[in-house]
């Protein structure tokens, strides 16, 4: 047994071109709306960069395209950054991002199915993305199609007893077209997941209940890459816990609590945020 | 009714491929040949309802539709965020099965009664609450679900109550159904009440009191126009169920009628079970008799109401 934090002990990954523009996407639509959840998007950008550039098959001018990959996001409240790369990708414009969190909007402080191109489920409570996907995996299967279904998961999420309902359904069923990612900040609202719920040893604990588990720095990008290139273990599903950094790329949210979720932001910060990120 | 229910889904399976059923952990032998015939869309997943929730919902969202059975109590409360969020909020053709509503598990204890899953179940949006009343009429019930675009939750009984629907009369999800005719009051039920308030209309016939039934299968949506029609044309409307008084059959009732009246509008009885715990075990009969909700307790409330007003407590 042993704690799943090596990665934590390497210096910390720079940020290439491409995640500092997602990020500024992000610090875009928090501006306008005013508020968001900075901390646990920034933290997930990489792990949605890889996915939607490398791994997942999709159409953005056809979102229920029925050979998609589904893809559900959910730690809902890291919505920020599946905004971002869902207008990167053209599931919708850019400039939506400006009416996040307003009236008429369909960019909500958590992402709805049905509202939003591309996203597959609706979350935002907790524990509830991983027995949708398997439900997905199983139906996969029934219809005889290939794709995969991937459920991004936060780590303060998975407090939930319902995560771990799933996870003994998807091993029972065999469920090797399903991937749990795990974005391990080691941060919730309150603070270190360490301290509020201890989650450790986290990869022994999915690989009792039955997955093949894999680790990566969730903001190595050539890392993801191969790691959720990985073809799965044949009967098993995956568990990929990836280490990362809450509020990633922003000095003042970095393993900070305080910046869970952020209202009123002073507008002085938000220019030094994206200075910060367009001059690194 | 159970029975009735579950074969209903089998043969629902037989018709339609996108039919599956999900169970908890039910009881050994529980539709043994829908899984003998479609072990692929069969699946017992053990004793984990907001999981079992949650799948059923990924399926519905690839286009198949789940039929999710368990005790009723754990069904719509253990999981009803689940309810909410995964099934209603994304409009999802589920269908939740709950066995055991209302007091049917009275020997058990308070933790198996479902005296509030009409209310829970009604509060969401999207959601149709079904409480058929015989096992002909669960069978109809049950035969109109297979199209329906939308969430729905289906009350099952003990099993073996007394046939009471005609069975050539049609049944169509939304519409409640009148049993009996009658001038001085509408008996207005649903779930297994409607035996009960047929007996009580018997008894009160030989009072010379003459009182309609009319059964609503269907909870929510509430048949509105049964509702206003019975409005205007009874003095007393005496609503009954198996199930608290807060939020059920009852309280749709009164909504209706506060909200779009008649104005003055007829008076309301409201006869179901008090907003308590109940104390006791035995049999779900001995505890209705309690409550005065067996046939000559409604019949006594009923006329007590007619000649003076008293209000709904036994």
């Amino acid at each position: 047994m042993r704690d799943s934090t090596p990665l934590l002990s390497k210096p910390p990954m720079l940020l290439d071109e491409r995640s500092r523009r997602l990020r500024l996407l992000v610090l875009r639509a928090m501006e306008q709306g005013g508020r968001g959840h900075p901390g646990p998007a920034l933290s997930l950008i990489e792990i949605l960069r890889v996915l939607y550039d490398d791994i997942l098959r999709y159409r953005p001018d056809q979102p229920q395209w029925p050979e998609r990959d589904r893809c559900i996001l959910s730690k809902g409240h890291g919505c920020l950054a599946l905004y971002a790369l869902l207008a990167d990708k053209g599931f919708f414009p850019v400039e939506a991002l400006d009416t996040f969190c307003r009236f008429d909007s369909f960019l909500g402080g958590h992402p709805e199915r049905g509202k939003i191109p591309g996203v597959e489920a609706s979350t935002g409570s907790l524990g509830h993305g991983l027995s949708i996907g398997v439900g997905q995996a199983l139906a996969a299967r029934l219809q005889a199609r290939s794709h995969r279904v991937v459920v991004v998961m936060g780590d303060g999420e998975i407090n939930e007893g319902s995560v771990w309902e799933a996870a003994m359904t998807a091993t029972k069923h065999r469920l090797d077209a399903l991937t749990a990612v795990v974005d391990y900040n080691k941060m919730q609202s309150y603070g270190p997941t360490r301290e509020v719920l201890d989650l450790e040893p986290l990869v022994d604990k999915w690989r009792a209940f039955g997955f093949t588990t894999r680790e990566v720095d969730g903001h190595d990008v050539a890392a993801l890459r191969t790691t959720l290139s990985t073809p799965p273990e044949p009967g098993r599903p995956t568990a990929i816990i990836a280490h990362t950094v809450k509020g990633k790329g922003i000095p003042e949210a970095e393993h900070n609590p305080e910046w869970h979720h952020k209202s009123r932001i002073p507008a002085p910060l938000f220019s030094a945020m994206r200075q910060a990120l367009e001059t690194p | 009714m159970r029975k009735s229910s579950l074969d209903a889904v089998f043969q629902l399976a037989q018709q339609d491929e996108r039919v599956i059923f999900l169970g908890s952990d039910l009881g050994v032998g529980t539709l043994q040949a829908f899984r003998d015939t479609f072990p692929e869309r069969f699946f017992m997943e053990g004793i984990a309802e907001q999981n079992l929730i949650g799948m059923a919902a990924g399926l519905a969202m690839e286009g198949f539709i789940p039929y999710v059975n368990t005790i009723a109590s754990f069904l719509t409360r253990r999981c009803l965020e689940q309810i909410t969020i995964d099934v209603c909020l994304h409009h999802l053709p589920v269908r939740l099965i709950g066995n055991g509503g209302g007091l049917v598990y009275a020997p058990l204890g308070p933790t198996h009664l479902a005296t509030d899953d009409l209310a829970l179940m009604r509060a969401q949006p999207h959601m149709t609450v079904l409480a058929p009343c015989d096992a002909l009429q669960m069978r109809a019930c049950m035969a109109q679900t297979l199209h329906h675009p939308g969430p729905i939750y289906i009350r099952l009984a003990k099993g073996g109550d007394r046939v009471v629907f005609p069975e050539t009369m049609p049944v169509t999800l939304g519409q409640g159904i009148t049993l009996r005719p009658g001038d001085q009051a509408l008996l207005i039920t649903t779930g297994v009440m409607a035996q009960r308030a047929l007996e009580a209309a018997l008894i009160l016939e030989q009072h010379h009191i003459s009182c309609g039934v009319a059964h609503l299968h269907t909870v929510k949506p509430l048949d509105d126009t049964l509702i206003c029609n019975a409005a205007r044309t009874f003095p007393l409307l005496v609503t009954l169920e198996e199930h608290s008084l807060v939020g059920g059959l009852g309280s749709a009732v009164a909504e209706r009628l506060a909200d779009q009246g008649p104005y003055p509008g007829p008076r309301l009885l409201r006869l179901g079970l008090p907003d308590c715990f109940p104390h006791h075990y035995g049999s779900q009969e001995a505890h209705l008799a309690a409550l005065g909700l067996d046939a000559e307790s409604i019949a006594r409330r009923v006329a007590l109401a007619l000649d003076t007003g008293i209000g709904s407590q036994p």
